[in-house]
């Protein structure tokens, strides 16, 4: 049995966010206009998701579906940037971060869509588009981390980092130790939800699937194929940016280049 | 031997950097180079740029090869920077020390025993790590030593000891540019001094 909400009552949610409002004002919280605004874009931008789902969906055009997946893609990439503290100049930034995004989520995508859920065609956009979605949501937050992460850890360690160069070794190797700190950063999240779902969380989409009406054992089979194909998508993300990252940010003469930052 | 008559071991020209600017500074086998000039007058970036650290053009040759036909870590194996203040990228004194140079003798010869070797870099004081520093460099026996302030932090037999073995290394044809502010240095170690004001390096005789 699924039960469909309308509008009032998918409203009526909201309740607590006004609840949390009043406490914020009452407290000096001062969250007030961030929560507010959080929820105003979550409300616009779903809607609007919505409406271009529908046009996807119904047309199924590759054309379209491309368009969409590009989209998805600049917005995840310029979030990826959004996110750092000092972002790598000009368009390395966007491009590696975009770049890294795509290759992993496109890959996994089309494993999935090839091997394992075979819709007719492939491409079918009712798997394609969220399957795509889902995955790059996560291996945004993957790749943001480890770029923020490894920029860090350059900038702090730069002296020992600069030291060890000086002494003869390559590159890649006096960034060996960013590298890893960086990487272990970018895959804290998708390791972590691994190691707690279904245990500490329900995963939002299987919860969904639940919600609306599909037998659990279904959704669970799902689930752990999504994971599966999330922790790929973020692994091979993560570990292509954190390589970028430490390409672009030295040189062919095996220097620290950190004046490639913004800033 | 006349310095003269020595061959060019590092030969720089028209060397540019973003602070600081070398039009000619030739380094004779077995010469050494004091570099003297006010704090944040290039010094550091003059050797820095040599090391090739930092982004910079122009010649710089060792033994008649250019820089650039040279590999970048085989490079800075050759010639050898030690900074003001030196860095650390492991956690044991002994792992900054190639598994090739650990039967120099220059370690024990500047106090570094095995059990301080032992130690992890954070224990040891500001005198032993800059000491562990320019034993590393001159155990590797480069052909070129580039040294800024290299017994700043030192006592008077530590300095002695350091001295002792960048004359070594000079005789052995090594050649120095040493960044010092101690005149009595450049005395005993007979060096040749070179100004640099306002990041542009005089020219060597």
């Amino acid at each position: 049995m699924s039960i469909d909400p309308d509008s009032l009552h998918v409203a009526l949610g909201a309740i607590f966010l006004v609840l949390n409002a009043g406490l914020s004002i009452l407290l000096g919280l001062g969250i007030v206009r961030r929560m507010a605004i959080a929820a105003a874009r979550m409300v616009v931008q779903l809607a609007l998701v919505g409406l271009v789902l529908d046009v996807v969906l119904t047309t199924r055009s590759p054309a379209l579906i491309v368009l969409t997946v590009s989209v998805m893609t600049a917005v995840a990439a310029y979030e990826v940037i959004a996110r750092q503290e000092r972002p790598l100049a000009g368009i390395w930034g966007y491009g590696l971060g975009g770049a890294t995004m795509l290759f992993g989520a496109a890959v996994v995508t089309v494993f999935a869509l090839g091997v394992q859920l075979r819709p007719d065609p492939w491409y079918d956009p009712r798997f394609a588009v969220p399957l795509f979605g889902m995955i790059l949501g996560n291996a945004m937050t993957g790749i943001a981390l480890v770029m923020n992460a490894f920029v860090a850890d350059v900038t702090t360690r730069r002296r020992a980092i600069e030291a060890h160069l000086l002494a003869g070794a390559p590159r890649m190797l006096a960034l060996r130790a960013s590298l890893r700190r960086a990487a272990t950063a970018g895959l804290v999240p998708i390791v972590n939800a691994m190691a707690a779902t279904g245990v500490v969380s329900l995963p939002g989409m299987m919860t969904g699937q639940i919600l609306a009406g599909a037998d659990p054992a279904q959704a669970v089979r799902y689930q752990i194929m999504v994971m599966f194909l999330i922790a790929g998508a973020t692994g091979l993300g993560v570990s292509v940016a954190a390589w970028g990252m430490a390409l672009r940010l030295s040189d062919s003469r095996h220097r620290l280049r950190v004046d490639r930052l913004r800033g | 031997m006349d310095a003269d008559s020595r061959p060019v071991r590092l030969r720089i020209a028209d060397l540019v950097a973003a602070t600081v600017r070398a039009p000619r500074l030739d380094l004779r086998a077995g010469q050494g180079v004091a570099l003297r000039g006010p704090s944040g007058s290039g010094k550091t970036s003059l050797l820095r740029a040599i090391a090739d650290l930092d982004p910079n053009s122009g010649i710089v040759e060792l033994d008649g090869q250019p820089r650039e036909g040279i590999p970048a870590p085989e490079w800075r194996r050759r010639v050898a920077c030690v900074p003001a203040e030196p860095a650390w990228w492991a956690a044991l004194a002994i792992d900054h020390v190639p598994a090739g140079d650990r039967g120099s003798s220059i370690p024990g010869a500047f106090g570094l025993t095995p059990d301080l070797l032992a130690r992890p870099v954070e224990l040891l004081s500001t005198g032993e790590r800059q000491r562990l520093a320019l034993a590393i460099a001159l155990a590797r026996q480069p052909d070129v030593l580039l040294l800024d302030e290299p017994t700043a932090a030192l006592d008077g037999s530590s300095r002695a000891a350091v001295e002792a073995e960048i004359g070594a290394a000079l005789a052995r044809g090594a050649a120095l540019l040493l960044v010092t502010h101690d005149a009595a240095q450049v005395r005993r170690l007979g060096l040749l001094s070179v100004a640099v004001v306002d990041g542009r390096v005089a020219e060597t005789p």
